[in-house]
């Protein structure tokens, strides 16, 4: 009974001589293998040359501050909540009079801790977050050898004050934010 | 012996042992790269330029492992292993002529450690007597992979070493000797022995393969079944003089089969380049050492495109294809020496 029509018959055809040689498929293989031999390489120097990552990249995250060298995030938690494998805690604090240059609002993150062990760099955080505090750039976040060292504090994460410093997110803005 | 002739030969000695040794420390990197160039990639390419230091750190690294034999293994043998193993691949370096002969101050040195008249003999018998040290290092290893590995080279090598005398036998005859230095020079020229041989030569290389255990021959180190074969305990440079022994062999091979098919140092147009006597033995070392690499270029070629044979495929091709072929051939030889013979003798009567 025919099942369907992709049933195949198997052949079970003699070799001829030339197959049953051996030989000739031998010659063949070697021709094949040579002229891989003045292929252009695909290899990557590594540290010398470096692949261009796709502009939609997820690596390192950090913590803009804004124009004036303020610190964006108001420790909402949104980041926190949004995060599907709970690696962002972080613990609010209220902006002391004097302290107008450091954060934006009136509340901040005095702790932002995420441990990259955790993070699986969806970006969830980066698109709940209501301040544009966080963002997730193309850095790469470094191999160590303690779990410890893979909870980055504020001292990864926020971006330095100095104008050349910054870490450019223009990449990662959507259309209508950047206007 | 006169003192310039020991002096000579003293030199001469170190000289082949250094170069083969330095030949078979660059066959591991050559090897490396082209494994890399025939898979699309660039190879080693760190230690020094392109790479080229790269033996030296092998090597170095060889040395610094820590040295571990087996509590298990028999002490005296498992180090005896690698020992022969060495020994006999740098011996048979000894009847290879590497070059017709030098004259220096008016008097001949020939380029040839010692021409002995049984030169392929001694080759035979040097090489059987390497199946020793994989057999013994793996026996001492105590490890059935490593057994295992050693009762696949034993019988690989005695196998195949029928083989490849019987396809000698034809080269032989033909020749009319033993002595190496003496079928190099009864092919001057282009008259190499490959073009009158086809099949012993086709034959000797196959048996080359299996004799050196190059893949597809490399069942007795096998990685996917038997871990690493006969040398899975070994390590340091008990492992190192293992791998070496194998780089000589190749080496020693494609020197034998060069010497013995492809006219050694012949040349086409060698001589009447109207060069001094000395230049053109030296271009025929250097245009001999030409033909060694290719064949070595070539040993990894096959590596890097045929995979490995089954056991009993392996034995199948010895024993019910290589030699009936090599009887074949030693009875075609026979045949048309004879029809060669009665001619050339009623012509002359």
């Amino acid at each position: 009974m025919q099942l369907t029509n992709r049933s195949k018959v198997v052949v079970r055809k003699e070799m001829s001589l030339a197959e049953r040689l051996y030989l000739p498929a031998i010659l063949g293989g070697l021709f094949i293998t040579f002229k891989h031999f003045f292929r252009k390489k695909t290899t990557i120097s590594y540290p010398e040359v470096q692949r261009q990552f796709t502009p939609v990249y997820r690596g390192h995250h950090v913590l803009k501050r804004d124009e004036q060298g303020r610190e964006n995030c108001t420790a909402c938690g949104l980041c926190a909540v949004a995060c599907p494998a709970e690696a962002i805690t972080m613990t609010a604090a209220e902006r002391k009079p004097g302290e107008e240059k450091l954060y934006r609002e009136e509340k901040y993150a005095s702790v932002y801790e995420i441990n990259m062990l955790r993070c699986i760099f969806c970006g969830l955080c980066e698109e709940a977050c209501p301040k544009e505090a966080i963002f997730l750039t193309d850095k790469i976040v470094h191999s160590g050898y303690e779990r410890q060292g893979f909870i980055f504090g504020k001292d990864k994460l926020v971006e330095p004050v100095e104008a050349d410093k910054r870490v450019d997110i223009s990449g990662r803005l959507t259309a209508h934010r950047k206007n | 012996m006169e003192t310039a002739d020991l002096i000579f030969k003293i030199v001469f000695v170190l000289g082949v042992f250094g170069v083969s040794l330095v030949i078979a420390m660059y066959s591991t990197y050559a090897e490396r790269k082209v494994a890399a160039f025939f898979q699309d990639r660039i190879g080693p390419n760190r230690a020094g330029p392109f790479g080229l230091l790269q033996p030296l750190a092998d090597g170095v690294k060889m040395f610094m492992k820590e040295e571990i034999i087996p509590t298990h293994a028999d002490k005296a043998l498992f180090i005896l292993g690698p020992s022969i193993a060495m020994l006999t691949a740098c011996m048979t370096s000894v009847v290879i002529p590497w070059g017709s002969s030098l004259i220096i101050n008016g008097k001949e040195f020939v380029m040839q450690i010692t021409d002995v008249n049984i030169g392929i003999l001694y080759v035979f018998g040097v090489v059987s007597i390497g199946v020793y040290g994989i057999m013994i290092g793996g026996w001492a290893s105590n490890n059935k992979f490593s057994l295992l590995g050693a009762l696949r080279a034993s019988s690989q090598m005695i196998s195949y070493e029928l083989a490849m005398g019987m396809s000698i036998i034809a080269l032989v005859m033909m020749t009319g000797t033993l002595s190496i230095r003496e079928i190099v020079e009864s092919q001057p020229g282009a008259h190499w022995n490959v073009f009158v041989q086809p099949l012993g030569f086709l034959l000797f290389l196959i048996c080359a393969f299996a004799e050196t255990n190059r893949t597809p021959f490399d069942l007795p180190e096998c990685e996917t079944e038997l871990v690493g074969g006969y040398h899975t305990e070994y390590s340091s440079m008990k492992l190192g003089f293992y791998l070496f022994a194998e780089y000589i062999n190749m080496f020693i091979s494609s020197a034998i089969i060069v010497c013995l098919y492809f006219g050694g140092y012949n040349f086409p147009f060698l001589n009447s380049l109207g060069l001094s006597h000395n230049a053109t033995a030296i271009l025929g070392t250097v245009l001999m050492f030409g033909k060694i690499f290719f064949f070595i270029f070539f040993f990894m070629w096959v590596r890097w495109t045929i995979p490995r044979f089954r056991y009993d495929q392996l034995m199948r091709l010895g024993w019910k294809i290589l030699i009936p072929l090599a009887v074949l051939n030693i009875v075609i030889t026979a045949v048309v020496l004879l029809f060669k013979y009665d001619l050339w003798n009623t012509s002359i009567n």
